[in-house]
């Protein structure tokens, strides 16, 4: 009795350590995510840089100027950015559940959506939190 | 079997507190990790790490992170 009490008190505090000090992001589905968003980010990157696209303040990706895209390409920029939003999502949903918590999804996507921001070259168009594109200093 | 004993009671109310400091601690939101791996993940899908000397580039050399518990 006093054996299993010892071991379930050392598997709780492991148990806050670990909450303490790092999310988990090192699970075969979160490296098929990262993995998927690396490539796509090469294809995407023209359009960053051109401010087509833009970073939304949700932690998503955005045709903001339709315009700046050639017709021709627009429909092959679209599928890209609904790939990527896709993945984002599934990469949020996946860094709360690694870490045995799904109601943190909601706080994981805000702070990757003030990360992205935030780290975004100068030149890149970013969403505020109020809604307002601003591009990049 | 034990030298002592402590009743089971005890034992039983203690591990109740144990587990609920558990549940606890994880409903709080971990911001700083959470940043840092967001962090982690953003240099990888945007490849913002510095070119190591040698590769011209090679962002997919890097099999050191790919470790099996």
């Amino acid at each position: 009795m006093i054996r299993l009490f010892v071991i379930l008190l050392a598997w709780a505090l492991a148990g806050a350590a670990l909450a303490q000090g790092n999310l988990d992001i090192d699970t075969p589905a979160i490296a098929q995510f990262k993995a998927a968003m690396a490539q796509r980010h090469a294809q995407l990157l023209l359009w960053y840089q051109s401010g087509a696209v833009g970073l939304t303040r949700d932690g998503g990706v955005v045709l903001r100027e339709p315009g700046a895209v050639p017709l021709a390409q627009r429909q092959a920029v679209t599928t890209l950015l609904a790939g990527e939003n896709a993945d984002r999502t599934g990469l949020y949903r996946e860094i709360a559940r690694a870490n045995g918590n799904l109601a943190w999804e909601a706080d994981i996507r805000a702070t990757f959506a003030q990360r992205w921001v935030e780290r975004a070259p100068a030149g890149w168009w970013v969403e505020n939190a109020t809604g307002i594109w601003r591009q990049k200093q | 079997m034990s030298p002592f004993r402590i009743p089971s009671r005890v034992l039983l109310a203690a591990l109740a507190v144990a587990i609920a400091g558990c549940v606890t601690i994880n409903i709080y939101f971990p911001a700083a990790a959470a940043e840092k791996a967001a962090d982690a993940i953003i240099d990888e899908v945007w490849q913002m790490k510095p070119p190591r000397p040698g590769g011209p580039g090679a962002p997919a050399a890097d099999p050191a992170k790919e470790k099996t518990p």
